[in-house]
């Protein structure tokens, strides 16, 4: 089981709800996927629109938990007055705070991140802040109020895993008791059961699955790789060796001496 | 009166927050509001006076990552 915040779940992998081909595809992908949790945003709707009415009913209706992001805010204010505007409309406290810094690769800026994790931490929002893996903007982080950590994989969308294992497998060490989450650049569950086995709590997978030729049939592999990940980590993996170990007893061995 | 709600001009003849969304078809609607990029929360749209050239956000909710 993983407590975040005062709320326990038991499935590791966290979908999106983005870029599925259609309303009813993303339902089942959330359903095979065993999802607890989906990530959802705000965005304008026009008075004859209504394609955000139909999403938050189809979300209501799966029974999960939500959890609003604050997606393509660029400033600290931006990101905190549309907080508050999703705890209104989703009626929780969870907040994935995203500032970005850089458009070409959706990079947190880790500056106005602290701020406004701070700001909202004050204010009783439980924040999840999508940031790097670095150590000191971590540190600055869990000093904000934030209680759980949700380090990018690699860049958002891109499907390249685990860009810094060396970074990530730091952030993990050095904060061993904070639940860290990989968000993003996840593009095959090989990558999502890699980061189980290095010890992380969960992963949010949005585009490898919404993407996928068959996205609930990827959802299902998801799934099974953060269970396969996790286990594996719970069952204690060998350290990797440069040199060859025979697993076959010598002793005894025929035809020698 | 003249308001920019969600990048797009339109004229309203209520003054209130509240009657504005009312009258441009949001009555009803699972949305949310600012107003010059200050959060109003929907307890308080009935009492937030508009101005001539407000900009006035309705968001509302959508798939995301």
């Amino acid at each position: 089981m993983l407590k975040l915040y005062d709320h326990t779940i038991r499935s590791r992998l966290m979908l999106g709800t983005a870029r599925y081909p259609s309303p009813a595809v993303l339902a089942d992908a959330v359903r095979a996927a065993h999802a607890e949790v989906v990530t959802v945003s705000l965005r304008r709707e026009s008075a004859g629109e209504r394609a955000g009415q139909a999403f938050w009913s189809l979300v209501r209706g799966l029974g999960v938990r939500v959890l609003p992001n604050t997606a393509g805010c660029h400033g600290v204010k931006e990101a905190v007055t549309t907080a508050h505007m999703a705890r209104e409309v989703f009626g929780t406290a969870w907040i994935k705070l995203e500032v970005i810094g850089e458009d070409d690769t959706l990079q947190p800026d880790v500056f106005g991140l602290v701020d406004a994790a701070r700001i909202l931490c004050a204010e009783r929002f439980e924040v999840f802040p999508y940031t790097t893996e670095d150590l000191v903007v971590a540190e600055r982080l869990l000093a904000a109020g934030c209680r759980v950590l949700m380090p990018w994989g690699a860049p958002i969308g891109s499907g390249r895993g685990l860009n810094n294992l060396f970074g990530l497998t730091a952030l993990r060490a050095h904060f061993p008791d904070v639940p860290l989450i990989i968000d993003a650049g996840l593009g095959v569950p090989s990558h999502a059961a890699r980061a189980l086995e290095l010890g992380f709590d969960a992963v949010l997978v949005n585009t490898a699955v919404a993407q996928a030729r068959d996205p609930v049939q990827m959802a299902a592999a998801f799934a099974q790789a953060v269970e396969a990940g996790l286990a594996a980590r719970q069952a204690g993996p060998i350290e990797p060796r440069d040199l060859a170990t025979p697993s076959t007893p010598l002793i005894g061995t025929a035809f020698r001496g | 009166m003249k308001i920019l709600v969600n990048g797009a001009w339109h004229e309203t003849e209520r003054r209130e927050l509240a009657g504005a969304l009312e009258e441009l078809g949001y009555g009803g609607r699972v949305v949310s509001t600012a107003v010059n990029g200050e959060f109003i929360a929907a307890a308080r749209r009935a009492r937030t006076t508009l101005a001539d050239g407000d900009r006035v956000e309705v968001l509302a909710p959508m798939q995301g990552g």
